[in-house]
């Protein structure tokens, strides 16, 4: 009761503080309008992609790149529709690198946290070390190519995959869970149940374990989802081109004309068949697309994920 | 010998993690030898000729390597500069929002560059910098300038690579500095207002040092990081332009230039040992400087 009256106490005096603490309007507003302008400096390039993607390319040409369609015209995307395998390709390749790469970097990853996490385990340091220490040194680009190539993975999904499974950062981040939230007796009278360690790990660990599993699962998704370097190095096989791999093919053939490398000849011939401006953006927009719409919910985890990795980093 | 046995099923568990850090880490950690070596298919790693010192040297005259050290170093010095005021900037001012959801609505946006990839990331800058982006066919037509080619104007790139680095990361860097800045206990800006300390001078005299331990490990970290550069900038914003790479040549870029695009395996190893050696050093410094800041905040 007691503590009720204290609390509500609190409040008041919190509530009378926040008002003689305010700033004065004018300077509220004014920091309002500078974030408002900051907020809008990061969103409007991406409106500008947009609305250009919707606009007619005849407008494109003859005013350059707007913020207000003239005309609003879905001839971007329906011309797109000529590579639709194509991009139906990239989407299949790159839903089916993310799920199963983040199903498996979750798995791998917790399955390591746990035994380093358990205060029990005699050789927990040694064993992070190890990982840890890929943090602080690696053996470069041209040894880790030269290794992948002659293990036969080249232009396989695993190329993709293999390389992020294990994150440093999310094994330190999941063992600082376990280790904070997972009380050593519950394994304990676990085990006094006659429960196995996989078992413990299983039925205890992973659905206490529910919010980190979700953070660190949506820092991979994200990983795995953006990921365009691991295609750029190992993949030339049309087949296995991702979203952002097949966005980088275009982007760099165009680039390719602009150089002044190819001659006039070649840049018209690979003109033709390339898409026209407004497809292009289309393009960026339909590779965009997926993260805006899951973004409202991912960026309330990755805040979370953030703030838990900035507490003990 | 007994520890093994009792917890054999963590070791099993351990493993699959343990398989893929030892073929993706510690293996081409091996490959550093290369370094040293003329590399050639037939005899693979192991049994190309050694060469000693030979493919350093042939590193140090090149004037690229130069470059793409100095544009490391500097683009990054200047990019945890512009992350870090920047994003103590934001994260104040957020703080002082009042309404939740503008709060929320101001900190979605601003994170939002944060989450697309480079390739999408080049897409954006293309529609601004192309020759018919919107820089060229508004804002300098508006004000009666001629239209610029900026993927083949150098100069500009030293500033427009620290502009699209700051839109992508400052977001991120606020999150952080924002749960900080939370965290500081509320009884301090009460005896502050008893005091009469203006809103400027609790910001100067609370909340400043308060965050300053936070800010001071993040700024360490990436410092520890100088000499690595984010392949996906340098290499993809300017989309791999060729008149650029005075400006936009880094060491990671450059690694990646002559080995996959030119095949020169030795020159493109001793790059990579430099920088992973440089770096190891970097990392080691850092941590040393952690424990002194503050030790919880160490990394080993």
């Amino acid at each position: 009761m007691e503590e009720v009256v204290k609390s509500s106490a609190v409040i008041r005096r919190k509530s009378k503080i926040y008002h003689a603490n305010a700033m004065s309007p004018v300077s509220y507003y004014v920091l309002v309008t500078l974030l408002g302008l900051t907020s809008l400096l990061c969103v409007l390039p991406l409106l500008l992609v947009i609305s250009v993607s919707f606009s007619a390319e005849s407008n494109i040409l003859r005013d350059g790149y707007r913020f207000i369609p003239e005309v609003f015209s879905v001839e971007a995307y329906r011309f797109l529709i000529d590579d639709l395998d194509k991009i139906t390709t990239g989407y299949g390749i790159s839903i089916l690198v993310t799920v199963v790469g983040t199903f498996l970097s979750l798995l791998v990853t917790s399955l390591f946290a746990y035994p380093v996490s358990r205060p029990d385990f005699p050789y927990r340091n040694q064993f992070s070390f190890i990982v840890f220490f890929t943090m602080l040194f690696g053996g470069g680009l041209v040894p880790w190519y030269l290794l992948y190539t002659q293990a036969g993975l080249k232009n396989t999904l695993l190329a993709l995959i293999i390389p992020h499974l294990v994150v440093p950062f999310n094994v330190i981040i999941m063992r600082i869970f376990f280790t904070n939230t997972i009380p050593h007796a519950l394994i304990e009278s676990a085990k006094i149940d006659g429960a196995g360690e996989l078992r413990i790990y299983s039925k205890i660990i992973l659905p206490l374990s529910l919010p980190v599993l979700a953070t660190i699962g949506l820092f991979q998704m994200l990983a795995f989802w953006n990921d365009w370097y691991t295609s750029l190095i190992f993949i030339n096989n049309p087949k296995l081109v991702s979203l952002q791999y097949l966005l980088y093919k275009v982007i760099s053939d165009l680039n390719y004309i602009n150089s002044g490398t190819a001659t006039i000849q070649a840049a018209n011939a690979v003109q033709e068949t390339l898409p026209s401006e407004t497809a292009k953006m289309a393009m960026a927009v339909i590779g965009i697309g997926p993260i805006i719409m899951v973004y409202p919910f991912l960026q309330n985890y990755l805040v979370k994920g953030l703030t838990v990795g900035s507490v003990k980093g | 010998m007994r520890n093994i046995i009792r917890f054999r099923v963590l070791f099993l568990m351990m493993l699959p993690a343990l398989a893929i850090v030892i073929f993706n880490n510690y293996i081409p950690m091996f490959g550093v030898v290369l370094a040293f070596k003329n590399y050639n298919f037939q005899d693979g790693i192991w049994h190309s000729p050694w060469v000693g010192w030979e493919n350093f040297k042939y590193l140090v005259q090149t004037d690229v390597a130069w470059t793409a050290t100095r544009n490391t170093i500097g683009f990054n010095a200047v990019f945890i500069v512009l992350n870090t005021l920047g994003a103590v900037a934001v994260a104040i001012g957020l703080n002082e929002i009042r309404g939740m959801k503008l709060k929320r609505t101001f900190q979605s946006t601003i994170l939002f560059p944060y989450f697309i990839s480079y390739v999408a990331v080049s897409y954006i800058l293309y529609a601004i910098l192309g020759q018919a982006g919107f820089l060229n066919s508004t804002v300098l037509k508006f004000f009666g300038m001629d239209a610029v080619s900026w993927y083949a104007e150098v100069k500009t790139w030293f500033f427009i690579l620290p502009i699209v680095n700051t839109w992508k990361h400052v977001g991120y860097f606020a999150v952080v500095y924002l749960a900080a800045i939370v965290s500081i206990d509320t009884e301090y800006y009460e005896a502050a207002l008893i005091d009469g300390a203006s809103k400027f001078r609790q910001m100067l005299h609370i909340t400043l040092p308060m965050l300053a331990p936070v800010v001071i490990v993040m700024v360490l970290l990436q410092i520890s990081r100088i000499f690595n550069a984010d392949f996906g900038l340098f290499y993809q914003a300017p989309l791999n332009s060729g008149s650029l790479l005075p400006a936009t040549e880094v060491i990671d870029t450059f690694v990646y230039r002559n080995f996959l695009l030119n095949g020169n395996v030795g020159m493109s190893a001793a790059a990579g040992f430099y920088q992973a050696s440089v770096g190891f050093v970097l990392v080691l410094l850092t941590n040393l400087v952690v424990r002194r800041v503050s030790k919880e905040n160490a990394l080993f």
